[in-house]
This record gives structure tokens, sequence and C-alpha cells, in this order.
């Protein structure tokens, strides 16, 4: 006679191979709890929550004025970049909202950022102005290629000038007309091979 | 297992030393059984730390939580394959596993070595063996770098890998790194070891060449899968960040890059050596300076390791390594003066020494910008930011000037360039471009940076396939070979030459697909299920976002929250995406990091759509998505898998030697085809 712990036994069994494959293969597993449509069923697995979006949130001005701007939390993220990445940073939405706050007020992009460099400092900025020892950062790169272009095209052209003077003073005790077929054929065949 | 550990690190580590003492202390030369010892003792220290590597392993599979690392960094229910990659996820794991990898490269460089460098190769072991020492060291005498350091308890279960780390990327991204920084050791050694042996005839270069190919493949490698885990991991919708670690690992690319070129010079005309010399010293040293940048947190940076002491061991090591080898090339300066001169400003050997200036000055303007904040500290006493807008800015226009160096250089000809023979290679390069740029333009694309970029796209992509068709039609006109045959023996007699212009198509590709994320099209949404959001891609077409809904469920060791959204194309159907909020958990269920995002992609040719799931309002269905429209993205994989092919083309050993009949002589033969059959060399 099968008792009722037989059948659940025997149901195991049965569905034991298909349990295990799916753990094997990471399948997921739902849970039951969605019932409530407009609800999750575990809302803190779904992050931190989110405020509800305006209009300024896709603003082009608001967005171009905060990707000037630094996240404070440490990420070397814009304010814009971390707001819409970093999903459990708390800095970036706070500086989001100081930012429509004051682009509410009326101000200008530029008048946003003075005021942010005022409270945090220069730091604030994903790049330094370009005034006083800043300029240094930007110029300095362009000057040494510039410097290097110039010190690489005078040095090619003493050495093209040293070459050319030694052959004009070895031509003719050094080359017999065999050697300088000779020597343009192996220019021809090094420009070939190169 | 964590006695073991310590016992092989340790045997590696006096092996290392006694090895190093023979090799410079000692004159070897006159005692081949020394020399001998020298060699064998880089086997014995790679035996010795990969007991080490084994037995850290051993305890990371073998849940032994209370070693402090496994604990750190894995838990009971982590999957397998991320176990293997916790063994590099954190400090003290990754210094093992460069002492691991440099011991492994280390022998390798002594067994494939021809014998005929035997002059060499002791101290090539001696140096390889001293930088393993002192990794080592950092292990066993830096503040918590020893990872087999056990806890005075043993937790039930340990704290789990970073959510952003289980990645498939991450399990290839740092190893690929890590190789490519270690085996730079390789070719640094070589130029140690012939300085020191006063060998510095091309032999060295000969025995390294290799070894720097592997070093960029593996670099390039490491930096494209970084690039390809950051785009998927992170869920900004971007690649590349300017953050100072990913600077860290271009600067020794570059450098590198720049001497993969000048070496040909060195071999060619034998001239460049101090240069040549000097390029393999710094790039060991920007790689050693990435390392100190990643490990002692005195720079900013999403990847850094805590900032420890163990920073400071890499500042001592990178200046004590910087004055013995300048010294060292100083001493040996009029050892190494060319042997042949440059004849004109319009040459292969100027246009190589531009594109050299180009590369080294792009190193020296992101090692500026990384540095910059530090110094303007140090001066002004004001902490200052430099992000990507001041990378951008200075970059971008050296980035087009190497561009265009990658397209004229191989048209010009080795010594010297006629006029007529510079108008012959570059007309077809030239209307290439001209055309990519007025087809653009037509289409109705601006912006200077963008075009530019295409148009010199067009002007390289025309300089390789002219250097291939010509090559091409001269071996059929001259051997009567078939199209196929004769591409395939062009390129099997000169594989380093046209896996290099194969290595230039992948840059290219590059350059396309950085143009296109210029282009990006971003928006923030908030949806309810059934709710239908449009926005319009740059090419002009209208991607129609419906949100399905968001289900929950439990999958190995996560808590997912799966929202889906259907996309249309113009009205056309085209994917369903899903993208994911992950609460890790460990095996009793508690959740060990905060919640992370899993983005929802859609990808091909012409553009990405790229979804990330930002969370919920109120714990509602509601869901909130950045929506992304990226062109032109899969260009840099498809890049970087080009660019691998064609370094691997290029350092592939040997060639057939294959027997052809000749058709007919012919008064000029094609650039790039031998005047006779074998001449050209791999």
């Amino acid at each position: 006679m099968t008792t009722r712990r037989d059948a659940v036994r025997l149901m195991g069994l049965l569905l034991l191979p298909g349990a295990l494959r799916a753990q094997d293969q990471g399948e997921a597993t739902p849970v039951a709890g969605l019932d409530d449509a407009d609800r999750l069923y575990s809302p803190e697995w779904a992050g931190r929550n989110r405020d509800t979006l305006t209009a300024l949130d896709n603003d082009p001005l608001v967005i171009a004025t905060e990707r000037r701007m630094r996240c404070t939390c440490g990420c070397t993220l814009d304010i814009y970049t971390c707001r819409t990445t970093d999903f459990t940073c708390t800095f970036s939405p706070a500086l989001h909202k100081e930012v429509i706050a004051l682009w509410v007020e009326g101000k200008t992009p530029e008048e946003i950022i003075d005021f942010f460099v005022a409270r945090e400092g220069e730091a604030i900025l994903m790049a330094p102005p370009a005034e006083g020892f800043n300029v240094a950062g930007y110029v300095v790169p362009g000057l040494v290629m510039l410097t290097g272009a110039l010190g690489l095209a005078a040095w090619i052209s003493r050495r093209k000038a040293e070459v050319a003077a030694v052959e004009i003073t070895a031509a003719p005790v050094a080359t017999t007309p065999d050697e300088a077929a000779r020597e343009r054929l192996r220019r021809a065949l090094d420009d070939v091979e190169s | 297992m964590t006695l073991l550990g310590q016992f092989a690190l340790w045997a590696a580590f006096l092996i290392g030393l006694w090895s190093a003492g023979l090799a410079f202390l000692t004159r070897w030369q006159d005692r081949p059984e020394l020399a001998a010892a020298v060699q064998r003792s880089a086997y014995a220290i790679c035996i010795a730390l990969l007991v080490a590597a084994f037995a850290l392993w051993k305890g990371i599979f073998a849940h032994d939580f209370n070693i402090e690392y496994v604990a750190s960094y894995t838990s009971r229910n982590l999957p397998e394959y991320y176990l293997v990659s916790a063994f590099w996820a954190g400090q003290k794991g990754s210094l093992l596993f460069w002492a691991v990898v440099l011991g492994i490269f280390g022998s390798l460089a002594q067994a494939l070595t021809s014998s005929r460098f035997r002059d060499l190769l002791p101290y090539v072991a001696g140096i390889t063996n001293l930088i393993v020492v002192f990794f080592i060291a950092v292990m066993l005498f830096g503040e918590h770098a020893n990872p087999f350091e056990r806890l005075s308890f043993t937790p039930p279960d340990g704290n789990g890998l970073n959510p952003q780390l289980q990645n498939p990327g991450m399990v290839v991204h740092p190893p690929m790194l890590y190789l490519g920084y270690i085996s730079l050791t390789i070719p640094f050694a070589f130029a140690i070891a012939a300085m020191l042996a006063r060998k510095l005839d091309a032999g060295w270069i000969i025995a390294m060449r290799k070894w720097a190919i592997m070093s960029w493949i593996f670099l390039s490698v490491g930096i494209t899968i970084g690039m390809w885990w950051a785009y998927l991991e992170l869920g900004w919708g971007g690649v590349w960040g300017w953050d100072p670690v990913e600077n860290a690992s271009f600067h020794p690319w570059l450098t590198l890059t720049a001497f993969l070129h000048s070496v040909m010079i060195q071999e060619k005309r034998g001239m460049l050596k101090r240069w040549n010399m000097t390029l393999v010293i710094g790039t060991f040293l920007l790689s050693i300076f990435g390392t100190f940048i990643t490990r002692s947190g005195v720079i900013a940076s999403v990847h850094s390791f805590t900032q420890s002491s163990v920073g400071y061991f890499f500042l001592a090591f990178l200046m004590v390594t910087a004055i013995v080898s300048f010294t060292l090339l100083y001493t040996r300066w009029d050892s190494l003066k060319p042997e042949a001169e440059l004849e004109s400003m319009v040459s292969r050997e100027s246009a190589f020494l531009f594109n050299n200036l180009a590369l080294v000055g792009i190193a020296f303007s992101v090692l500026w910008g990384t540095l910059f904040p530090i110094i303007s500290e140090a001066v002004r006493g004001t902490k200052i930011t430099v992000g990507p807008p001041f990378f951008n800015r200075v970059n971008i226009p050296l980035g087009l000037f190497l561009l265009f160096l990658t397209g004229v250089g191989p048209l010009i000809a080795w010594r010297k360039a006629s006029v007529r023979n510079l108008q012959r290679q570059f007309i077809v390069p030239v209307a290439a471009g001209l055309v990519t740029f007025g087809v653009l333009f037509a289409m109705g694309l601006r912006g200077f940076y963008p075009l530019m970029s295409l148009g010199l796209a067009g002007f390289v992509l025309g300089t390789v396939a002219q250097e291939f068709w010509r090559g091409v039609r001269a071996r059929m006109s001259m051997y009567g070979e078939h199209i196929f045959a004769a591409l395939s023996r062009l390129v099997s007699r000169n594989r380093r030459r046209y896996g290099g212009y194969i290595v230039h198509v992948g840059i290219v590709a590059y350059f396309v697909a950085f143009v296109g994320l210029a282009f990006q099209e971003k928006v923030s949404v908030q949806m309810v299920p059934g709710q239908t959001e449009v926005v319009r891609s740059p090419y002009g077409h209208d991607i129609a976002f419906t949100y399905m809904g968001t289900s929950q469920y439990q999958s190995l060791n996560r808590l997912v929250s799966a929202a889906t959204l259907q996309v249309t194309r113009d009205g056309k159907r085209l994917d369903d995406i899903v993208s994911e909020k992950r609460q890790h958990v460990d095996s009793f269920g508690r959740p060990t990091f905060e919640p992370s995002t899993e983005v929802g992609l859609h990808s091909d040719l012409r553009e990405d759509i790229y979804v990330v799931y930002a969370g919920s309002p109120d714990g509602t269905e509601r869901a909130q998505f950045s929506l992304i429209i990226n062109p032109l993205v899969n260009w840099f994989w498809i890049g970087g898998v080009i660019l691998v092919l064609g370094g691997v083309l290029a350092m592939w050993p040997g060639g057939p030697q294959i027997k052809t009949k000749r058709r007919a002589p012919v008064a000029q033969a094609g650039y790039g085809v031998p005047l006779r059959e074998g001449a050209v060399k791999g």
C-alpha cells in the first residue's frame, strides 16, 4: 500500500534531477509574491529607492553642467555619470538635487559651477580651469611634443648634412662603378624587403 | 597548506637571493657550472612558486576561511570559476600571482632562448630572479601582504567576491594585464644583460623580440577586455574613463608600441640603439609605476587596492631600478653608437621617428595628466581633478596625428624617398581618405574630430589595402600564382610586416568605435509595465522600449530583480532586453554587498542598445532605466580581435619555404615583393 510519505518520496525522486540540473546551470527558481501587481515582492533586492524623475533630470543644459563637476563620493566620475551609473551612491543624487534647485532659481550653468567651486574647492571641477599654474597642465604636453618635433627635425637635418659630406669626400676614393651598382642594388633590395 | 605556502615562498626567496648573488658577484663566465646553476635556479624558483600558488588555491577551493585572504574574497556559494579568479582579486593574491607568472616566464626565457645567447642567459636569470625576490619580499615583509596570513578565528563563511568582479571579463582581464606587465620583465632583463655583458650588437634584440611582441599582445588583450568589462559591468555606457589605473596600463602599451616600431630601424640600419635601450627600460619602469599607482592609493582611482605600505615598496623598487638601469646605460653610451646615419627627412626612418615621438608624446601627456593633481597640490597646495575633459582635449589631437602617421609610415621608402615615389605611393590612400571624408560629410556627419578621424581611418585603410594589393599583384605577375596563394605566401614570407599592417587595421577599428561613442544618446526614464518610451538613435531610427515588468527570483549566490523591455526599431521587433539588480548573499542568505546592476544589451555592428535598470521608486514595479544608444561599439571588440590576430601573425615563428616556379623576370618588382624568392625575412 502506498502511503502519503511514499508518494512524496516518489515525487521528490522524479523532480530531483531537474532540480539539480537547474541548480548546476544557475537557472532561475521563481519566487512567488508578484501577485500584488504594483508592488515588488522584495523591494530591497532592487537596490536603493529611486526618486521620481522630472523633465529636468534629462535637460541637456543640466546634464552639461553636471558633466563639468565631479561627484564628491570619491568615485572620480562626474555628477551626471555617477547618478546614472552608480545607483548605490548617495552623494551624486544629493548634488543633482542642489543643481536642480539652483537651476530652478534661475542660475546659469556658470553661476551653478561657481557656487560649487566656492563651497567644495577647485577639485570639484572635472578639469582644472586654464588659468594660473593650471595652464601648465594644458600647455606642457603640447610644448614637449613641439620641442621634440623641432629637435627631431633639427637632428635629422644635421645627420643628413653629415652623411652628405661623408659621401662627397668618400665617393671618389672608395667607390668603384661595380661597388656603386652593388650598393644601389642592396638599397633597392632593402626597400623591397622593408 | 599555509605552512607549505610559506615554506615555498621562503624557499623561492632564498634561492632567488643566492642565484642573484652568483649572477652578479661571481665570475661565472669562467665557471660553466656556476652559469648553469644560475640558469637552473630559475626553474627551482618557478617550482617553489607553483607550490605556493597551489597552496593558496587549495585553501580557496577548500573554503579555509581561517586564511584571511580566503575569508576576504570568497564565500561558500561563490561559483567555482570565480574561485579561480579570486586568486588575483585582492592585493595579496595578485602579488603571489605576479611572482608565480614571473617565475614561469623566467624559466621559459631560459628554456626557449637559443644557446647562442649563453653570454646573456645567466644575467637574464639573475635579473628575473632578483625581481621575483622583490615581489616575494613584499609578501613576506610588507604590511598585510602575505596571502597565507591566518586569522585568530575561523568565520563560518567568507565575505564573498565583489559583485563587479563576478563577471567573465574579470576572470580574464586582470591576468591578461598582469601577463603583459610581467612579460615586460624579460625584454628588460635581456636589455640589462646585454649591457652587463657588453654584448650590444643586435643579438639581444633578436633574443627578446618575440617576448616584446607577446607582452604587447597581452597588454592589448588586457586593456581591451578591461574596456569590455567596464562597458558591461559598470553600467555607464562607456569604455574608457581616463582613470589613473587605466592610464597606468596605457603608458607601457604606448612606449612598447614605440619600441616595436623603432627596433625595426635598429635591426635594419643599426641605428637608434640608445633610444631602443631607453624605451625598453622606460617601458618596464612604467609597468612598475602602474603597479605603484594601483597599490599605493596615492592617486584616487576606482580600481585601486586600499592604501597600504605595499605601494612604497614599489616606489623604492622603481627608484632603485631607474637609477641602476640608467647608470648602466650611461656607462655603455659609447658602445651604443649607431652604425648608420639618417639620410633624409623624407624616409621610413624619419616617419618611424615621428611615430615614436607621437607615441611617447601621448604617453607623456597621459602621465602628465595622471600626475598633475599631485604636482598641482605640491606647487599650489590646492587639490584639483584631472578627468576626461582634460585628457580628451590634450590627447585627441595627438591621437589623430598618430593615426595620420600610421598611414604615412608604410608609404615612404627606407633611406630616402623620391618625389616620384611619394606621388606613386600616396595617391590611392589620400584618395581613399578624401572619399571617406566626402561621403560622410554628404551623408550629414558633422564635427571636426569625427570627420577627421574617419577620413584618416580611410587613409590608413587605403595604405594597408594598397600594400597588400601591390604585393599580391606582383607575386601573381612574377610567379603566376592565384590571388589567394599569392596573398598567403606574401604574408607568410613577411609575417612581421603584414602582421603589423593587420594591427593597423585593428587600430583603425578602435578609432571608428571611439567616433561612434561621441554620438551616444542617453536618457533616464521611469515606466510602469506596458508603458513605451521612444529614443531617436543617432542614425535617425526610432527605438521603442516597452516595459514588460520586473520578476524577482533567487539564483546561485544572489537575489535577482530582472526588468524586461521589449525593443523595436522603427516598429520592427528587435529583441527583449533584460537588465538586472543583483543582491548577492552568503551561504546563510545574508546580504554581502549593496545590490549591483547587470546591464541589458542588444548589440550589432551598427549600434548597441544598452539598458540599465536603476531600481524602483517606493518599492513598486514602476522602474527607472537608463536607455542608451551607442553607435559602433562592437568595433572595439572587432578591433581587439584584429589587433591580436595581427600581433600573433607578427610573432609566429618560422615560415614555410615554398618552392615556386618563376614565370618571367620583371624589370621592377612591386613594393613589398622580393626580387628573389626568400629574400624577405619573417
